[in-house]
C-alpha cells in the first residue's frame, strides 16, 4: 500500500471536483460520494497500517516536479510510522464526521459545498502527512487553511461568520511568512533540496551553523504557533468555531491544527539541534509549548459557550504537545496528538450534539440536568471528559503522563510544573463544563432529546476509542506506539574533532555528501541493524569524523511517581469542579472582589491579545497606515508627476512649442509629427472635438521625443 | 515544414495588423462580419503561435528558433532580426492567447461608445506590437514594437474610457513616452559604444551585444546606460515610484483594455529587463540591482497597503499589480537562475490571474453598474459562479501554493536569499523577509474586498434586480485562464521546464561578465 500512497490522497480529491462540478444533480444524495472516497481512504490507511506493523520499512516514491538551474525538484510521497499514524487519524475521525454530518447538516442551504470542502480538506490533510519535501509541505498546508477558511465562514451570510475565517486565514498568513522564510533557509543550508530527510540528516550532522539553524527553527515556530494555536498566533482559533461543529471536531480539533505538532515532528532534526532540545533546562519550543497550556486552560473557565470552552482547551492541550517535542519526548507529544483526537473530537461531536438537541445553542446557560434526558451524550461526553482530564486507564491519562515524564527525565523542571498546573486546570474546567451542562435543572426553553443514531454512533466509537487507544504505549502493553511509530533518521558525524562545527565552506559541497546519505536511507531497514543508535548531539560529537549511526530521541519507562502525581492532580482538579459547580459551596459573589474580579476580567479580556492584534495591529494596518500610504500616493507622488505636468502644460510647453518646435527640430520630427496627425484623424470621427487637443498633447510628446533624437544625432 | 521556421514567427506578428487594415475595409455597419473577421485574425494568430509551440525545440529552449535575421535599415545596422527562445515563447503564447479571449469576451458587450470596429482593430494593432516586442532581436526593431503599443492603449482608454478618461489617458502616454525616450537614448549610447566582431561596425543586434567584448564601455557609462533602460522599462511595469499612470489607466481603462494591459502590457517591462538591459549592460545591472530590489520590495508592501485603503475594486486590483510586479522585480534584481525563473514564471501567472481578476471586475461593473466594494455585496448569492470564479482567481493572487500565482511569487523570495555572488547577502535577505510580509497584506486585502462583495446579504438597492450568472463568451473567455492557472499551479514544470536554460543562459552571461559563478 505505502508504495500507492498517493491515492488516499487522490480518492477525496477526486471526490472534491466531482460534487464540485456535480455537485446540483446529486443534491443531498453528494455527500455518499464523500463518504465512499473516505472510506476507500480509510480502508487504504487501514491495510498500510497493518501493513507497516508488520515490516516496518519507510517507502518513498517521488516523481519529477519542476526543475530549475538544472536541478531538479522532485515531489512525492514519504510513509513512515508517523505518517502511517497520521493517515489513520485523518481518515478515521473525517469518514465519522462526514457520517456524522449527514444528520447535522441535514437542509443546509450549501449542503454540497460543506461536503466539497470536507473533501478538499481531507484530501490536502492527507497529502501534508505523506509529503516528502518541505514545498509539497507548505502547499498542503496552505491548502488545509484554505478549508479552514471555506468551512469556518460556511454561513457567510453573517458577517461575524465570515469575520472568524478572514481572522483564521490571516492570521495562519502571519505564521506562513515564518514557515516561507525557514523552508528557505533550510533549502540552501541543506545543499538546495527541500526534501525533509536530507534536511534532517544535515541539521543533526553538525554540517550547519548553529546559528543559521536557530533561526531556521524560530520561523519554523512561527507557523507551528499560527497553525496550532500557540499564543500568542492563538487568536483565530477560539473564533473559528463560528464553523459547523463537525468541522470543528474535524479541523480545529483533530487534524487541521495538529499539523504545526506534525511539521516539528516531521522536521525534528532541525528543531533538536536548532533549539539544542539536549541540553535540557529550557527552550523557545518548550517555552511556547508551556505558556500555551496554562494560558489556554485559563480562558477555557471563563467561557460560557461550551465549544469555546472546548476551542481553549484544543489551545491547552497542543500546547502539551509542543511542550512534548520541545522537551524531547517526541513519542510523548506524537502519542498526545494521537489519542487528543479522538477524545477531543468525541467532545466537539458531542457538543454538536447538545446544540442539535437545544435548539442550536451552545450555550451552558441553557443547558442544564440534561444526563437524563441525553443519555448516550452524556455517557459519551464524560468518557470524553475523563480522557480529557487525565484519568486512568483513558487514553488522556497516558499519553499526558509520557510528557510529564518526559519533562521530568530530561531535565526541564518548568514545563513539568506548568504541566501540573495546566492538568489541574484542565480536569477543573472540563468538571465544570460537565457539571454546568448534565447536572442541575434543565435552564433553556427547548425540549431536549437525543440526538439521532446516525449522529450518536460515531460519537461511541469515538468515546471507545477514547478508553482504548491510551493503553497501546502503556507499559505492561511494551510501549508499542513508540516502537510503531518512532523518528529515526540516519546521520553522520561531520562535527569537526573538538566538536567544532565543521567549516561553513563544507556546506557548499554538502549536495554530493547529502546524496550518499539519501541512497543508504533506501536500505533503511537493512542498515538499521548495523547502526549504532545515538539519543543527542554529544554522542554525535564523539562519534569519529563521518562515522554514520541512527539518531533517535531518547524514550524513558514508565514513572509511578509522576503518573501517580498526574492522577492525584487530576482528581483534585475534578475535586475543586465538583464543590463549586455541582455542590456549590463556592462563597456567592466571589468574582466581585479583588483580585478574583481582575483576573475573571482579564481572562474575559482573552489577556487582551485579540484586542492588540485585532484593533491594534490588523485595524492600524488596515485604516491609518493604508490611507496614510494611499494619502502619499495621491497627495504626494502623484501630486508631484500632476506638478510636473501642470507645468509642462502652463509654462514649458508653450514654450517648447512655440520658441524650440519653430527652431530646433528637424524633419524627423516633423515626420513623426505629421504621422501622428493623421493616426488622430482616423479617430476624429470618433471624438469629435476632443481630438484636436489629443493631437496637440500626442504632438507635444512626439516632439520632446524628437528633440531627444534630434540633439543625439 | 521549413517554411514555417522562416516565416512562422513573422506571420504570427504580422497577421493581426493586416486583420486590422482588413476590418478598416469593411463598413462600419457590418459588425457581424467585423467581428467575425477580428476573431478570425485572432484565432489565426493564436494558430500560428501554437504551430511555434508544437514546432518549438524544448531540448534545447536557450537556443534562438525560428531565427530570421535579414537586412533592414543598412544606415544604421539595424537588422530584421526575430526569434523566439525559452523566455519568450510563454510571452508570445500569452499575448496570443489574451487577444482572443478579450474579443470572445467583447462579443456581445462592446464599451460606450461602441464602435466595435475600432476597438477591435486597435487590439489586434496591439497584437502585433506586443508579440513583436517579444521576438525582437534588434534594439531598434523592439523599440518600434514597444511603441506601437502605446498608441492603440492610448486610444483604447481615452475613447472607450470612464469618467476620467482624458486624464489617464494623458497620463500613460506622457509616463511611458518619457520613459522611451530615455530608453532610447540608453539604446542610441549602447550603438555608439559598441563594435561587432564580426563586421567591425556599430550595431542594434540585442544577441551581439549580449556577447561579451562587443560592447566596450566604462562602469560609469554603463550604470548610466542602465539608467536609461531602467527608466524606460521601470515605468512600464510599473515599479514604485513611477506607478501612478497604472491606477488611473487601469480605472478608466474599459474591461478589456485593463485585461491587456494587466496581461501582457507590463511584461513588456520586465521583459525588457530580462532580454536587453541584464544581458547588454551587466556591471550596470550589478551596480543597480540592490536599488531594484529595494524599489521592488518597497512595491510589494506600498501596492498592498494602497490596496487596502481603496473602495473602488479596479483600482484595488490595479494597486495589487504594483505588488505583483514587485515580486517579479525582486526576482530579476537576484541575477540569479531561480530569480528570472520565477520572474517570466510570475509574468505568465499574473497576466492569467490579474487579467481574470479585471475581467470579472468589468462584468460586475456591468451588472451593478458601481464598482464601490461598500455598495456590493451577496455575489455568491446573486451570481453564485461568478463569486466562486472571483474567490478561485482571488486565492490564485494572493499566492496559494497549488495555483499559479504561487510560483512566481516563493522562488523570487527563495531566490533572494541568495543572491549573485557579487551582490550583498545581508541587503537582499533583508529584502526576502519584507517580501514575505507582502503575502501576508495580499492574504489581506484580497479577503477583505471578497467578503465584501461576495459574501454577505445581497444590498437593498440590488435585491429586485436581476444579476445574470456567467454567461456563455464569459465562460469561453474565462474558462483557458481558469485551466491554466491550476495547471501551471500544479506541475509547474510546463513553464519552468521552458524557461530554465534559457534563464540560464542569460544568468550565464551576467554572471561569467562580472566573474561570479551563476547561481
Amino acid at each position: 500500500m505505502a508504495h500507492w500512497a498517493f491515492l488516499i490522497p487522490l480518492v477525496p480529491a477526486v471526490s472534491y471536483f466531482v460534487i464540485l462540478l456535480f455537485g446540483k444533480r446529486f443534491g443531498e444524495r453528494c455527500s455518499y460520494i464523500g463518504i465512499a472516497a473516505l472510506s476507500a481512504a480509510w480502508v487504504m490507511a487501514a491495510i498500510n497500517v497493518y501493513q507497516w506493523i508488520d515490516r516496518r520499512e519507510i517507502v518513498r516514491e517521488s516523481i519529477e516536479w519542476f526543475e530549475w538551474g538544472g536541478g531538479s525538484i522532485r515531489v512525492g510521497t514519504h510513509v513512515d510510522g508517523l505518517a502511517t499514524m497520521m493517515l489513520f487519524v485523518v481518515t478515521s475521525v473525517s469518514l465519522l464526521v462526514h457520517v456524522y454530518s449527514l444528520e447535522y447538516l441535514r437542509g443546509d442551504r450549501r449542503y454540497t459545498h460543506y461536503y466539497a470542502a470536507l473533501s478538499l480538506f481531507s484530501a490536502s490533510m492527507l497529502m501534508l502527512v505523506i509529503a516528502d519535501n518541505t514545498l509539497a509541505l507548505l502547499t498542503s498546508w496552505e491548502l488545509v487553511g484554505l478549508c479552514s477558511f471555506m468551512l469556518i465562514s460556511h454561513w457567510w451570510e453573517d458577517k461575524d461568520n465570515s469575520n472568524a475565517g478572514l481572522k483564521a486565514f490571516i492570521t495562519n498568513r502571519v505564521g506562513d511568512v515564518g514557515l516561507i522564510v525557514g523552508i528557505i533557509i533550510l533549502y540552501f543550508v541543506a545543499g538546495k533540496t527541500f526534501d525533509i530527510d536530507t534536511i534532517n540528516s544535515a541539521a543533526l550532522s553538525g554540517s550547519i551553523r548553529h546559528g543559521t539553524l536557530l533561526i531556521a527553527a524560530v520561523c519554523l515556530l512561527a507557523a507551528v504557533c499560527s497553525k496550532s494555536g500557540q499564543v500568542p498566533l492563538h487568536i483565530w482559533l477560539p473564533d473559528a468555531m463560528a464553523g459547523p461543529t463537525p468541522v470543528s471536531a474535524l479541523i480545529h480539533a483533530a487534524t487541521m491544527v495538529v499539523a504545526g505538532v506534525y511539521m516539528v515532528a516531521r522536521l525534528y532534526g532541525v528543531f533538536f539541534a536548532g533549539l539544542s532540545i539536549d541540553e535540557g533546562g529550557m527552550n523557545l519550543l518548550a517555552l511556547v509549548g508551556g505558556v500555551t497550556m496554562v494560558i489556554g486552560a485559563s480562558m477555557a473557565f471563563v467561557q460560557n459557550d461550551i465549544k469555546r470552552v472546548l476551542a481553549y482547551s484544543t489551545i491547552s492541550q497542543l500546547g502539551y504537545m509542543v511542550a512534548a517535542l520541545g522537551v524531547g519526548a517526541w513519542t510523548g507529544g506524537v502519542f498526545h496528538l494521537f489519542t487528543h483526537a479522538f477524545f477531543k473530537a468525541c467532545l466537539f461531536l458531542g457538543a454538536g450534539s447538545l446544540s442539535h438537541a437545544c435548539h442550536h445553542t451552545f450555550d451552558m446557560r441553557e443547558m442544564g440536568g440534561l444526563r437524563k434526558k441525553m443519555p448516550t451524550t452524556f455517557l459519551t461526553f464524560t468518557i470524553g471528559t475523563l480522557a480529557l482530564a487525565g484519568v486512568p486507564p483513558l487514553a488522556g491519562f497516558w499519553s499526558k503522563d509520557e510528557i510529564l515524564n518526559g519533562a521530568r527525565a530530561n531535565d526541564f523542571p518548568i514545563i513539568m510544573v506548568l504541566g501540573f498546573v495546566a492538568a489541574i486546570m484542565t480536569a477543573a474546567y472540563m468538571g465544570r463544563a460537565l457539571y454546568l451542562i448534565f447536572f442541575g435543572q434543565y435552564r433553556g426553553h427547548a425540549h431536549p432529546h437525543e440526538s439521532p443514531k446516525v449522529m450518536m454512533i460515531p460519537v461511541s466509537i469515538l468515546a471507545g476509542l477514547a478508553v482504548v487507544v491510551g493503553l497501546l504505549n502503556a507499559p505492561f502493553a511494551d510501549y508499542r506506539f513508540g516502537q510503531w511509530v518512532k523518528f529515526e533518521v540516519e546521520v553522520e558525524n561531520r562535527y569537526g574533532a573538538a566538536g567544532e562545527v565543521a567549516a561553513a565552506a563544507e556546506a557548499e559541497g554538502e549536495h554530493a555528501a547529502e546524496g550518499e546519505v539519501v541512497a543508504e536511507a533506501e536500505g533503511e531497514h537493512a542498515a538499521e541493524a548495523e547502526h549504532v543508535i545515538v539519543h543527542s548531539i554529544t554522542e554525535i560529537k564523539e562519534l569519529a569524523p563521518g562515522e554514520v549511526v541512527l539518531f533517535e530521541p531518547e524514550e524513558h519507562e514508565f514513572n509511578i511517581g509522576v503518573a501517580g502525581s498526574s492522577v492525584a492532580i487530576g482528581l483534585v482538579g475534578l475535586l475543586i469542579a465538583t464543590w463549586i459547580y455541582l455542590l456549590r459551596k463556592a462563597p456567592k459573589n466571589l468574582l466581585l472582589v479583588n483580585p478574583f474580579r481582575a483576573l475573571y476580567t482579564l481572562l474575559l479580556q482573552k489577556y487582551y491579545l485579540d484586542k492588540l492584534a485585532v484593533d491594534g495591529i490588523a485595524k492600524g494596518t488596515a485604516g491609518p497606515v493604508a490611507d496614510g500610504s494611499y494619502w502619499v500616493n495621491q497627495k504626494i507622488i502623484d501630486g508631484a508627476v500632476n506638478g510636473v505636468g501642470v507645468t509642462t502644460k502652463k509654462y514649458l510647453a508653450p514654450f517648447a512649442y512655440e520658441q524650440l518646435d519653430q527652431f530646433v527640430v528637424d524633419g524627423l520630427y516633423n515626420g513623426l509629427g505629421e504621422t501622428t496627425k493623421g493616426l488622430g484623424s482616423a479617430f476624429r470621427k470618433l471624438q469629435n472635438g476632443r481630438i484636436q487637443r489629443y493631437g496637440l498633447w500626442l504632438f507635444f510628446a512626439v516632439a520632446i521625443l524628437g528633440l531627444v533624437v534630434a540633439l543625439l544625432a | 515544414m521549413n517554411w514555417f521556421d522562416d516565416w512562422g514567427i513573422t506571420l504570427t506578428v504580422f497577421i493581426p495588423i493586416v486583420g486590422a487594415i482588413i476590418l478598416l475595409l469593411i463598413p462600419k455597419s457590418e459588425e457581424e462580419t467585423i467581428k467575425g473577421v477580428a476573431l478570425l485574425t485572432s484565432l489565426v494568430t493564436m494558430g500560428f503561435a501554437i504551430g511555434l509551440m508544437a514546432e518549438f525545440d524544448y531540448d534545447d529552449t536557450a537556443r534562438l528558433q525560428f531565427e530570421v535575421n535579414k537586412s533592414w535599415i543598412d544606415v544604421i545596422n539595424s537588422r530584421y532580426h526575430v526569434a523566439l527562445d525559452g523566455i519568450s515563447l510563454p510571452l508570445v503564447l500569452l499575448s496570443a492567447l489574451i487577444i482572443v479571449l478579450c474579443i470572445v469576451y467583447s462579443w456581445n458587450h462592446f464599451p460606450e461608445p461602441h464602435n466595435p470596429k475600432a476597438l477591435l482593430a486597435l487590439m489586434l494593432v496591439l497584437e502585433t506590437g506586443m508579440i513583436g516586442t517579444f521576438v525582437a532581436q534588434d534594439l531598434i526593431l523592439f523599440f518600434i514594437f514597444f511603441e506601437v503599443v502605446l498608441l492603440p492603449m492610448y486610444f483604447m482608454i481615452g475613447v472607450w474610457g470612464g469618467k476620467n478618461r482624458e486624464y489617464a489617458s494623458i497620463k500613460f502616454f506622457l509616463f511611458t513616452l518619457f520613459g522611451s525616450a530615455l530608453m532610447l537614448l540608453s539604446f542610441l549610447a549602447v550603438y555608439f559604444s559598441s563594435k561587432d566582431p564580426v563586421t567591425g561596425q556599430h550595431t542594434f543586434d540585442i544577441v551581439t551585444l549580449s556577447t561579451a567584448g562587443v560592447l566596450d564601455v566604462s562602469k560609469t557609462a554603463a550604470v548610466v546606460m542602465f539608467g536609461g533602460m531602467f527608466l524606460g522599462f521601470g515605468i512600464k511595469v510599473p515599479m514604485f515610484p513611477f506607478h501612478t499612470w497604472l491606477p488611473d489607466a487601469h480605472t478608466e481603462a474599459p474591461t478589456v483594455g485593463s485585461v491587456i494591459l494587466a496581461a501582457v502590457l507590463l511584461k513588456l517591462g520586465t521583459y525588457g529587463f530580462i532580454r536587453i538591459a541584464l544581458p547588454i549592460l551587466p556591471e550596470g545591472a550589478q551596480e543597480w540591482a540592490p536599488y531594484i530590489g529595494l524599489l521592488a520590495v518597497i512595491g510589494i508592501i506600498y501596492g498592498a497597503l494602497n490596496c487596502l485603503a481603496q473602495r473602488d475594486v479596479k483600482r484595488l486590483i490595479a494597486f495589487s499589480s504594483v505588488a505583483h510586479m514587485g515580486f517579479v522585480m525582486l526576482g530579476i534584481a537576484t541575477l540569479t537562475t531561480a530569480g528570472i525563473n520565477a520572474a517570466v514564471f510570475g509574468m505568465v501567472a499574473h497576466g492569467l490571474i490579474t487579467g481574470l481578476l479585471f475581467f470579472v471586475a468589468g462584468s460586475m461593473q456591468e451588472r451593478y453598474h458601481t464598482r464601490e466594494m461598500s455598495r456590493l455585496g451577496g455575489l455568491l448569492i446573486s451570481a453564485p459562479k461568478m463569486g466562486w470564479i472571483l474567490g478561485f482567481t482571488a486565492m490564485a493572487s494572493l499566492g496559494l501554493p497549488g495555483l499559479a500565482g504561487f510560483w512566481g511569487e516563493f522562488p523570487a523570495i527563495l531566490a533572494a536569499y541568495e543572491p549573485l555572488s557579487v551582490l550583498s547577502e545581508e541587503t537582499f535577505r533583508t529584502y526576502m523577509v519584507i517580501a514575505a510580509v507582502g503575502t501576508v497584506l495580499a492574504a489581506a486585502y484580497l479577503l477583505v474586498m471578497y467578503q465584501r462583495v461576495a459574501m454577505g446579504e445581497v444590498p437593498e438597492e440590488f435585491r429586485d434586480e436581476h444579476i445574470h450568472d456567467v454567461h456563455g463568451p464569459e465562460w469561453i473567455a474565462w474558462a483557458p485562464m481558469l485551466i491554466l492557472i491550476l495547471a501551471l499551479g500544479i506541475y509547474p514544470k510546463l513553464l519552468f521546464g521552458i524557461t530554465d536554460d534559457a534563464v540560464k543562459h542569460v544568468t550565464e552571461g551576467i554572471a561569467t561578465a562580472l566573474n561570479a559563478t551563476a547561481k
